[in-house]
């Protein structure tokens, strides 16, 4: 029940007072309530949580928690401690 | 899918949990608090890929699981009556109360309908006015949001046929109630991560300062979850204890105000029961007093409720951390999706469920 999705919005429309939205989930389109994000926008990302945009996805935070995690790697590799492991990429469902 | 396959990247996780091996020297015990992470953690294999030192224990944060049996059974008592619509979220319909479900009051005759958003409640009683549609208010801070605007709404549109059963619980009293126990093994916190999209994380400096624990919001993905686990490992290893966010896309510190404001309108703070835990106060939601017309426990007097649960279930000590879900002597035999003794083997969320689903081969080889 708490699983939020990332969506993108892609129609905005005001139903009963209510700012409405159709949020689209990797080729499924659902409609959302917006009234609780008034700062985004059509083409912005949301985390829809039971037909509700709860967070603007902040692209430049999601970046930068990618962008961390892979000078983590670099550096571990500079010192060679990337040593072989095993292939997790099965575990990891993708 | 953007921000969704990028955080399932193995190659980041593999870093990650090779930095957490590298950074920890000793063992520690860290609990996730929302059951979507539980399932994250037991599909994407995450346990398996942590330095034996790290422990992951399962938290209090499936809704389903908690919600206290007396008002699964005030559910099905008034789903029963024939002029109820009741509306509920799916993950509901299973959850045993002391006798039966939603499910088998359906079967016999109970107009229940699954709706996705709670406003889809509101255009039920909409179209039905000779109806009462009720609708199961049930979650922690992530539904909350959308529950109270649902009261709003009917109250805007001045329906009187609209009514809630309400059964909303915190966070944060929950984390404070496993921490002041003395069985308590719990040394730092994963937040859950869009309970605190819409509440911020400022609620929980003073529990990492007062207690000493490392709190962490974390997300949902691979990737956010084993970046939450080595922040939280980092804090714990430099005998840090602060409120931190390692879920920035989607967290800010003060959360979502627009939300807040709506849940503060139609909610204020109430004593909870949760289900195999007990009393913790001030640990929920219930409608304010000039929101009363719209009670469903008022609207439709429920008495004679006399909860039974199931002696064989542990399901409260598994929800505060004590025991994991293959310590239960029920769990996959007598208690199993299809036929739950307690609910954390319903829920979507619920820790047993998930190792049903994830872990029955290790379960049985113990």
């Amino acid at each position: 029940m708490c699983l939020g999705i990332p969506g993108k919005i892609v129609a905005v429309y005001e139903t009963n007072g209510l700012r409405m939205g159709k949020v689209d989930f990797g080729g499924v389109t659902r409609e959302a309530c917006l009234d609780y994000v008034p700062e985004a926008d059509i083409g912005d990302y949301t985390i829809i949580h039971v037909g509700f945009a709860i967070s603007k996805v902040s692209e430049e935070d999601a970046q930068e928690t990618l962008k961390i995690l892979r000078e983590i790697a670099d550096i571990e590799e500079e010192l060679g401690m990337n040593e072989e492991y095993p292939d997790i990429s099965e575990t990891i469902e993708r | 899918m953007k921000y969704i396959d990028e955080y399932r990247d193995a190659e980041l996780v593999k870093k990650a949990a090779d930095e957490i091996a590298r950074i920890v020297t000793k063992p520690w015990v860290l609990m996730e608090i929302c059951g979507g992470q539980t399932h994250s953690i037991m599909r994407y294999g995450i346990d398996q890929l942590l330095p034996p030192e790290i422990e992951l224990v399962h938290g209090p944060g499936c809704p389903v699981c908690v919600t206290p049996l007396e008002l699964i059974d005030k559910a099905l008592a008034i789903a029963s009556r024939p002029e109820v619509i009741f509306t509920s979220y799916g993950d509901m319909l299973r959850v045993p109360g002391s006798s039966k479900d939603l499910f088998s009051v359906r079967a016999a005759g109970g107009d229940i309908r699954v709706v996705y958003s709670p406003l889809d409640a509101v255009r039920i009683a909409q179209e039905n006015e000779d109806r009462e549609v009720v609708f199961f208010a049930i979650g922690f801070e992530t539904t909350a949001p959308a529950n109270a605007m649902s009261v709003l709404q009917a109250s805007t549109l001045g329906l009187s046929n609209f009514s809630v059963l309400v059964s909303h619980v915190c966070v944060p009293p929950a984390m404070e109630a496993i921490l002041s126990s003395p069985e308590n093994r719990v040394q730092a916190y994963l937040a859950a991560g869009h309970v605190c999209a819409v509440m911020g994380f400022w609620e929980y400096a003073p529990i990492a300062s007062k207690y000493q624990v490392p709190i962490v919001v974390t997300g949902f993905e691979p990737v956010d979850i084993m970046q939450g686990i080595l922040a939280t490992v980092k804090q714990l290893e430099n005998g840090q204890a602060t409120a931190a966010n390692a879920y920035a896309r989607a967290v800010t510190f003060e959360g979502n105000k627009p939300a807040q404001a709506v849940i503060n309108k139609v909610f204020h703070q109430v004593d909870r029961k949760w289900r195999g835990i007990g009393v913790i106060p001030k640990s929920g939601w219930g409608l304010r007093p000039e929101y009363a017309d719209f009670d469903a426990e008022k609207r439709f007097s429920v008495e004679d409720i006399h909860p039974e649960e199931s002696s064989l279930c542990i399901a409260g000590q598994i929800l505060l951390g004590l025991k994991k879900p293959g310590d239960c002597s029920a769990f996959g035999k007598e208690c199993t999706p299809e036929h739950p003794l307690g609910a954390t083997m319903v829920s979507s969320e619920g820790a047993c469920a998930a190792y049903y689903r994830y872990r029955l081969d290790l379960v049985q080889e113990q």
